[in-house]
């Protein structure tokens, strides 16, 4: 019987040949209950060989984020960095009511390739709704990855 | 002169020491035959001769065995440097002698008149003695002990693949003296362009430019417009070869049917050399668009491209798009040998099979686990730009040329050929041509009728053969056990419930994914397996396959006999690196593969990436790794550095397999079952499934959850979760370490899900951990 509030845990040693394989099976709960002693290498948020998320440290984006998926390198790429960009720098109280022209030119070229952006009516709406409500700079992350994820 | 110059100099020492030597023996050997003046005091000297006769016949036998001495080394000496003059010749003759042509092309275009006799020719070259390229051009019509020798080295070199720079021009010699004799039986305007195309032999690629003058003469005008523009494109050539078309339309059309055929037999017998065949096919481009105007507009393929990926897999599209990410208005072109875009190949042994839809082998669509369908094509054909508007393509865009295979590289001149002789050149180039699944011997010894019921998986194609035939058949045998042979299994496995089909698998392990996963687990799998309806035969080896009666029977080693209609072979892969002789690549001989650095980069201008590059990880060493998501990071490095980056790899690439939809494991690092494990396992619930994962992930493909979930914080705490049904498995969730030197170089994670970025970090730290058990913790396995 074992009580729960004890470190409990069957260790197994398994040894084949010279190879060492260890075999630990823990009881649900208890055993990993205290927090883990191990300790990880701080990471550097300047490290130039990390991959990086939508937006550099710089403030630059990152055009190869995996979440941007194929939209800054199909065909209507230079439209959608075009437009992005205009809104990811813009400092009106709006965020990217300047950039209209840029949406509107990135909504004609998805348009003409439906099959790679499938329904634009949503996007543009979804762009519309969000450029209509106040969006704060500290939100402006937030109002980019739910660009983002409306396109 | 020079010879005798440099033999003097070194026997001239011994000269003098043997003839002051010579002199003095015979001063005293005078003194003692009294021939001397007798100036000389008549004292006896302490080396004189005492002893009188006997003394003399000393004297002159010194004299006469250092004479002989000297004699002795004065021939090894100048036999020596016979030899080293031979081989500084052929090692100067190797290198490329655009000085030594220069001089010659001199003479001659002053002298057109004069050249018309391949004499003269040969007979202007002596008038050069200090390059030594013509001296291999005098030394062969003039001397004869020079041509058996210097031929030896040639046609060894045509022998071998003559990608080898030292190999191409020595052959380019050979045909250079040949097709002398030919064009001198024409009048003179053409043997001038033959000429004149001599100087320019230094280039490879310019000796293509010596068929190229004849050929514009087929058709006057139009060819020699598209020579221009099409050399203009090699900067090598393009100075050389400009002036050369116009000489050609001067002369007659009519004699243009003899130098064709004389340089074209000419390079047949050194026709094994690569570097030659650019000279017979040259000639073909221009046949094509002599009648060009007919043919489809489709055949026109750009002559230069800025960004070329050879190969359209998973790192040859990760690539494109990383470079139009990076680099606006980009211009990027793909070649593949296969008949259709980019696609991805889990797919192919996973969710493809899965597929309730009839017409999957049409479609290749699938219903990923969170219910949402997608293709295995990375993008629609409508993503893509044709080849030929890639040129002028205002914003770029991406073109794939299919069923194309690129024959040759040409890393001098920056440029590629392709199966029709086409030549497109780059700027930069990406070689992703992954590799070929490889076969057993036993199966190619056994014929025809098995191999012709024997499937190499790894290509579309084969996943709609296999389909095909899985559907007909009584019963299918998959021989190993890795990744892919337990997928296929499992996936007809779960078909053969449907059909009546029997689904075996052999392999030589003890259990399935032996090599990967530490023992307990790996028999633990093959129940999983089993379970799955399929029949497995371990420790097996084949001893051979013979085809009785329509059916395939395999003999093993141990003598059991297994019977069945047709094979899958999943033993392993062969990376593809035909492309590595004529670019003069370096292959590895531990992993095989490209050896690149660690930032994917093989040579200026050149990296690699996927199943095929052997590169140097920061990390963990130099390793090649053939998973999927290796392919996507690597792909994406490549274009990163092509466009300017100059990063390493540094982001550990993750694979995974699911074994049915109750058992999956996503793993890192180095997986290898021969190095010490450490695993630590808690009880598993119906959340921990990978249909669980990737529901939670939003996402449908696993490596996709893996990789774009980036932009979150590392150590992600999971929501807690309402009360589960317990799983009765014993192993039923966990982390396994792979520890090298006490270090984690791999990590498991055992139905564990969207775990992958602390499993990176552990990794990336390199640390050497004491207690594991703490290192588990920080994947929160446990939902309180």
């Amino acid at each position: 019987m074992t009580n729960k509030t004890q470190r409990c845990y069957i260790l197994k040693l398994v040894k084949t040949e010279d190879k060492q394989q260890i075999l630990t099976f823990i009881n649900g709960g208890t055993d990993h209950a205290t927090p883990s002693s191990a300790e990880l290498i701080e990471e550097d948020p300047n490290d130039p060989y990390e991959e990086r998320g939508l937006i550099f440290p710089s403030g630059e984006i990152n055009w190869n984020c995996p979440c941007l998926g194929g939209m800054a390198s199909g065909p209507c790429g230079t439209e959608f960095k075009d437009a992005f960009s205009c809104f990811h720098y813009s400092k009106e109280e709006v965020k990217g009511s300047e950039c209209l022209e840029q949406f509107r030119a990135m909504q004609e070229c998805m348009q003409r390739y439906p099959e790679l952006y499938p329904q634009e009516d949503e996007k543009v709406q979804e762009y519309e709704r969000s450029s209509e409500t106040k969006q704060t700079s500290q939100d402006s992350a937030s109002a980019e990855t739910s660009f983002l994820q409306s396109l | 002169m020079l010879k005798c110059r440099t033999v003097w100099k070194k026997l001239a020492p011994l000269a003098r020491a043997s003839s002051t030597l010579c002199r003095q023996n015979v001063r005293r050997a005078g003194l003692n035959n009294g021939k001397m003046p007798s100036c000389v005091p008549a004292g006896h000297m302490s080396t004189g001769p005492a002893g009188g006769g006997r003394e003399n016949q000393m004297y002159f036998l010194l004299v006469g065995v250092t004479c002989v001495g000297g004699g002795v080394y004065a021939y090894r000496t100048i036999k020596g440097d016979h030899q080293r003059y031979q081989d500084r010749i052929d090692e100067i003759s190797s290198r490329p002698h655009k000085q030594a042509t220069e001089e010659p092309a001199i003479p001659i275009q002053s002298e057109p008149p004069a050249v018309a006799e391949p004499e003269p020719q040969a007979a202007l070259s002596p008038e050069e003695p200090s390059p030594p390229a013509p001296d291999v051009e005098i030394l062969a019509p003039i001397e004869t002990t020079e041509p058996p020798p210097a031929d030896e080295p040639m046609v060894e070199a045509s022998a071998e693949e003559a990608a080898e720079p030292s190999a191409a021009p020595v052959v380019e010699e050979e045909p250079s003296p040949p097709s002398e004799p030919s064009p001198a039986e024409l009048t003179e305007p053409p043997p001038a362009p033959v000429a004149e195309s001599e100087p320019t032999a230094a280039a490879a690629e310019s000796l293509a430019a010596e068929p190229t003058e004849p050929q514009p003469e087929e058709s006057a005008e139009e060819p020699v417009v598209e020579a221009p523009p099409e050399e203009a494109a090699e900067p090598s050539a393009a100075p050389v070869v400009e002036e050369e078309p116009s000489p050609p339309s001067e002369s007659s059309p009519a004699e243009f049917t003899e130098p064709p055929p004389a340089p074209v037999a000419e390079s047949e017998p050194t026709a094994a050399a690569e570097s030659l065949a650019a000279e017979p096919t040259e000639p073909q481009p221009e046949v094509v668009a002599e009648s060009g105007d007919s043919l489809p507009a489709s055949l026109q393929f750009p002559s230069h491209t800025p960004y070329l990926l050879i190969g359209g897999g998973t790192a040859s599209f990760a690539a494109a798009r990383s470079i139009r990410a990076r680099d606006p208005g980009a211009k990027v072109l793909i070649v593949t040998d296969e008949p259709v875009p980019p696609y991805m190949r889990p797919p192919l042994s996973k969710e493809l099979w899965f597929s309730d839809d009839p017409s999957v082998t049409e479609t290749l669509r699938f219903k990923q686990w969170n219910g949402k369908e997608r293709s295995i094509y990375f993008q629609p054909p409508s993503f893509y730009i044709s080849a030929e508007e890639l040129d002028g393509a205002e914003n770029g865009g991406v073109a794939v040329l299919t069923s194309k295979t690129v024959v040759h590289m040409d890393v001098r001149g920056n440029k590629i050929k392709l199966d029709d002789n086409t030549e497109i050149s780059y700027d930069k180039c990406l070689i992703a041509t992954g590799g070929v699944p490889r076969s057993l011997q036993v199966i190619e010894r056994a014929g025809e009728e098995v191999m012709k019921r024997t499937t190499l998986f790894r290509k579309v194609e084969d996943f709609k053969s296999l389909d095909k035939v899985s559907r007909n058949i009584k019963s299918i045998t998959i021989i190993g056990g890795g990744f892919l042979g337990s997928e296929l299994a499992c996936a007809l496995g779960r078909r053969s419930t449907e059909c009546d089909l029997e689904v075996i698998q052999m392999f030589p392990e003890k259990g399935n994914m032996g090599k990967v996963l530490p023992e307990y687990l790996s028999n633990w799998t093959t129940e999983k397996v089993k379970k799955e309806g399929v029949k497995v035969i371990s420790e097996a080896l084949v001893k051979s396959v013979v085809c009785k009666d329509e059916k395939l029977e395999i003999q093993l080693k141990d003598g059991r006999l297994v019977k069945t209609d047709h094979i899958v072979a999943a033993v392993g892969l062969e990376p593809n690196v035909d492309l590595a002789k004529s670019a003069g690549l370096e292959v590895d001989s531990d992993f095989g593969g490209f050896r690149v650095n660690a930032e994917l980069q093989a040579r200026s201008n050149i990296w690699v990436a996927g199943d095929a590059a052997c590169f140097y990880d920061i990390r963990l060493g130099r390793r090649r790794v053939e998973h999927h998501d290796h392919a996507v990071v690597s792909g994406r490095l490549a274009g990163e550095n092509m466009t300017g980056a100059n990063k390493p790899y540094w982001h550990q690439s993750m694979f995974w397999s699911d074994l049915g939809p109750d058992v999956g494991y996503e793993a890192i690092g180095i997986v290898d079952s021969s190095l010490p494990t450490v695993g630590v396992f808690a009880k598993a619930t119906s959340k921990d499934t990978p249909k669980a994962a990737t529901e939670k992930s939003g996402t449908g493909i696993r490596s996709e959850s893996e990789t774009e979930d980036t932009a979150v914080s590392p150590v992600a705490s999971p929501t807690p979760a309402p009360p589960a049904v317990l799983q009765k498995d014993e192993y039923g969730k966990g982390v396994i370490f792979y520890l090298r030197d006490k270090v984690v170089v791999g990590i498991i994670l055992w139905n564990v899900f969207n775990r992958m970025p602390v499993a990176r970090k552990i990794i990336k730290d390199g640390e050497q951990h004491v207690d594991l058990n703490e290192v588990a913790k920080l994947f929160n396995i446990h939902d309180d």
